[in-house]
């Protein structure tokens, strides 16, 4: 096993990097671990565990602010806020099972390095739009922060956005701040049975011209539906498209309704109550229904504008074996495909590139993501300016190497 | 305020310059006669003033791009401008430099309603988005009270919000692309219509980048449908302390308005006079709470907003009947900028954001700063969101009240900065706060910041003198401090 550092000050933090600096020692950032199959693999010897900066260190709920150490369990964080009838609108994912580790493990850190979020994406918006202010200490040994605790700002550059979804490649946050929103009183979901890829995106679309707020748009064909447990697609042995309705239980009813009558000309219609409605996002937000696959085929999330889901899965699937199921109203398309062939990459990157959108290999044996790029490959002249931006944190390249791309 | 000093050899070969950027965009897209160039020289921070010294209007990508690399080249400083409403000056244009306007770049490219969004180049303004696309229930959230007149482009640039960010978010929360040209000619496009960007989140780093980093050329934002019904309710108080405790009480409540804002006396006065919105004129503060969404479940949270102002004292309370009213009364609100700029000569806008819970203190010590200096002072406020806009009444023909304003404003935003805010919430740093980040950000926080000015724009040509009260050389920014041999191996827990 390498040997780890782990800092508990922000002093340590810098005595660290500067070691690291000085001898030129990569290092690879990590919380509690959850996440490192994600990314290019790294060849680094040594492993900063960042899981002695614990603890929420300021929480102002009638502010709608929450700032916390980077390692604080996000678990602890949404204990925290529930109480105070919030929550982190965003709802970021907890990708440990993806990876073979026990739920519930993740960091607020590793949360914001991944720029995670879940199926309220389309409504609350992701990590990055609600990360307030950080601070850190970057590949050059020293501390700074940006941003602020307040929900409105725009003094300096927004570097909460280029820190969040950077996979740790340009500083080691230690505090982040982030915006907490109040909790809806009552959720609850439209399950409806029976649609195929393009009918189900094109009902989102009639729901979203008719002006019903989806805070969750999510159609799983019938072989992904079979790996979540939902008595109605056991009994029914169909495809489900699923649509939930968040906010105060008028606002619900009154949506609920409209929806009812819009669906109800489609197929057979099923209500998830509160508890169903919960495990059924959480499992989605989870990517629940390919964590089995681990080792036997390649997950890739692919992102494409919204009314183009189906038709990138219609060219993916002619002639090869995939699975898949739809989030973000289309535009979220996770694909499970064989190793064969690469996992397939150059159809799948094809496909996304075709509509503009981008693929990401978020699982797949080391190998595998050592071979391919695992995030979409930039054209040149953005690559150049991803380059410069990576050398100007990190010039000697210690926080994360190559996690992101060659040489970032 | 101090600009960067003039390059007399770039000022030698303006006329060469000229005639090179004809080249590029033709003769009639190119300003170089004085009289005409006046019209540039300011934008809407009218109290710094300053003609550039060319001007060119390019109309598409390839010609931003060719006039960047040519004055990379030739070593010449570029200002973008969009409409010039910048309330930090932003676009305040310098004397050696040149301002590049976007306003040929006013066409909507794509209105793509499957997708709800939209494609437009950076000139078109941002209620245009708005027209364009209403017919078909569609709208662009962000809406600055310059609306009418502002840039798209503009709006990325500083990152605008508006009245109704507190529960739509900010510029940055509803834009889903770009096409920028960086300062070497090199074209990148960021993000596309889809949800989440590949990649670093540059598209994040532009938006707020106040011109600094590289020139927006085209911009995809995301559309809205209209909710099915909004309706907005004016609640008075007899105090400010009571109006702000009202505001805390219904975000603890769990309700987050389209809207939320705060006048004060002096501002309530001068709105009415000027719109005769109906606003009562006996009480200290007045809140305007707009709610958005489904019939009832409107009404239902106008009813539990009038019970928290009632259990928080409020003197008065009116919610709008119909679409009239409502609209009316945010017309008071939404001038209350020009109907400042009838009872004073001059006034000058701020733009800190706070903590709400400090606004009783605050509004206190700007009282006390509001006799100190002899100049009157009026509040707008968007409440919900702790971002104040103090307007500083003054007369620049009296000798020394510019510079007196000035101060006032700075210490305003000094004390914002003291009670755990920040300098500026939507308007932008510019060259109106630009000696003030000292105040909130350390020498580390400013260079990180810098180093990111590098990767766009190494030579600091873009826009300089904006937003960094010193610009850092690229090199010396990038020398890595290494202290090798000095730290000995960490003592720092392993296992």
């Amino acid at each position: 096993m390498e040997p780890v550092f782990r800092p508990a000050s922000e002093a340590e933090l810098c005595a660290v990097m500067t070691w690291a600096l000085g001898e030129s020692v990569p290092l690879e950032l990590v919380g509690h671990g959850t996440k490192r199959g994600y990314g290019r693999p790294l060849r680094t010897e040594r492993l900063l565990d960042m899981s002695g900066f614990s603890g929420i260190t300021l929480y102002e709920p009638a502010e709608l602010v929450l700032e916390a150490k980077a390692g604080t369990p996000l678990a602890e964080i949404e204990r925290a806020v529930a109480a105070e009838g919030q929550m982190l609108a965003f709802e970021p994912a907890d990708w440990g099972p993806l990876y073979g580790v026990m739920p519930g493990q993740a960091t607020l850190g590793g949360v914001v390095a991944c720029n995670l979020s879940g199926p309220r994406r389309t409504t609350a918006g992701a990590a990055r739009d609600h990360v307030l202010g950080f601070s850190a200490v970057s590949g050059l040994g020293e501390s700074f922060k940006a941003g602020g605790r307040v929900v409105k700002n725009v003094t300096g550059y927004d570097l909460s956005k280029l820190l969040t979804g950077s996979h740790g490649t340009l500083a080691a946050l230690t505090t982040v701040t982030i915006k907490v929103l109040p909790a809806p009183a009552e959720t609850r979901t439209l399950a409806l049975l029976g649609l195929d890829d393009r009918a189900a995106l094109g009902f989102f679309g009639a729901v979203a011209r008719a002006g019903v707020d989806g805070s969750g748009l999510a159609h799983l064909p019938l072989a992904a539906a079979l790996r979540i447990s939902l008595d109605e697609v056991a009994r029914e042995g169909t495809a489900v498209t699923a649509i939930r309705l968040e906010g105060t239980s008028t606002a619900v009813e009154e949506r609920m309704a409209e929806l009812h009558r819009l669906a109800a000309a489609k197929g057979t219609v099923a209500i998830l109550d509160r508890d169903r409605s919960l495990a059924f996002w959480t499992s989605l937000r989870d990517v629940g229904p390919f964590v089995a696959d681990h080792g036997t085929n390649a997950l890739w999330r692919v992102s494409v504008p919204p009314a183009s889901g189906a038709a990138v899965v219609a060219a993916l699937a002619a002639g090869r074996s995939i699975e898949h199921f739809f989030d973000w109203g289309g535009g979220l398309v996770w694909i499970s495909t064989p190793l064969a062939d690469d996992g397939g990459v150059a159809a799948v990157r094809t496909a996304a590139a075709s509509v503009g959108g981008h693929a990401t290999l978020v699982r797949a044996p080391a190998d595998l993501r050592a071979a391919i790029p695992v995030f979409e490959p930039e054209a040149p002249a953005l690559a150049a300016l991803t380059r410069r931006v990576k050398e100007s944190f990190d010039p000697r390249s210690i926080l994360n190497p190559g996690r992101m791309y060659p040489g970032v | 305020m101090k600009m960067p000093p003039l390059d007399e050899a770039v000022l030698a070969r303006r006329d060469e310059l000229g005639a090179a950027l004809r080249a590029i965009v033709g003769a009639a897209a190119v300003i170089d006669n004085v009289e005409a160039l006046r019209a540039y020289e300011s934008d809407g921070l009218t109290a710094y003033r300053q003609a550039p010294m060319l001007v060119a209007l390019p109309s598409v990508t390839a010609e931003v791009a060719s006039i960047l690399k040519l004055c990379g080249e030739r070593e010449v400083k570029v200002v973008p401008r969009g409409a010039g409403t910048s309330l930090s000056g932003g676009a305040l244009p310098l004397g050696d430099g040149l301002l590049l306007g976007l306003a040929k770049f006013n066409r909507i490219l794509d209105i793509d309603y499957a997708n709800a969004c939209a494609v437009v180049q950076p000139g078109v303004t941002n209620l245009a988005i708005t027209r364009a696309v209403e017919r078909e229930g569609y709208y662009y959230a962000p809406d600055p009270s310059s609306q009418i007149a502002c840039t798209i482009g503009g709006n990325v640039a500083e990152n605008s919000g508006g009245v109704h960010c507190l529960k739509y978010g900010v510029t940055t929360n509803n834009i889903l692309g770009l096409e920028v040209v960086l300062m070497n000619g090199e074209i990148v496009r960021l993000g596309g219509k889809n949800f989440d960007a590949a990649g670093y989140d540059l598209l994040g780093v532009m938006t707020g980048s106040e011109g600094l980093l590289g020139v927006i050329t085209e911009v995809t934002v995301r559309l809205l449908k209209k909710p099915a019904t909004a309706r907005a309710v004016l609640i008075g108080f007899a105090a400010n302390e009571t109006a702000g405790d009202c505001v805390a009480k219904v975000i603890a409540g769990g309700i987050i308005p389209a809207g939320m804002e705060m006048m004060d006396r002096p501002a309530i006065h001068a709105a009415e006079e000027f719109c005769g919105s109906g606003y009562p004129l006996d009480v200290e503060a007045l809140l305007i709470v707009e709610l958005d969404g489904n019939v009832r479940e409107v009404d239902e949270q106008i009813d539990r907003i009038c019970a928290i102002a009632r259990a928080c004292g409020a003197v008065s309370i009116r919610s709008s009947a119909n679409e009239g009213e409502r609209l009316a009364f945010w017309a008071g609100r939404k001038s209350a900028f020009p109907a400042v700029g009838r009872i004073s000569p001059d006034y000058y806008c701020m733009d800190g954001t706070i903590p709400r819970r400090r606004l009783p203190e605050v509004l206190r010590r700007m009282t006390e700063m509001s006799a100190r200096h002899g100049l009157r002072l009026a509040n707008v406020f968007h409440a919900g969101d702790g971002n104040l806009h103090p307007l500083i009444l003054y007369d620049a023909n009296k000798p020394g009240e510019l510079e007196t304003a000035e101060k006032f404003g700075a210490e305003i935003l000094t004390l914002c900065v003291e009670v755990g805010g920040v300098l500026t919430g939507e308007h932008g740093v510019g060259v109106e706060k630009r000696d003030l980040m000292g105040t909130m950000f350390t020498e580390s926080d400013l260079a990180h910041q810098q180093r990111v000015k590098c990767a766009f724009d190494p030579a600091g040509r873009l826009n300089p003198g904006k937003v960094f009260p010193i610009l850092h050389r690229c090199a010396e920014l990038g020398r890595v401090h290494v202290r090798k041999g000095q730290v000995r191996f960490p003592d720092l827990p392993r296992f």
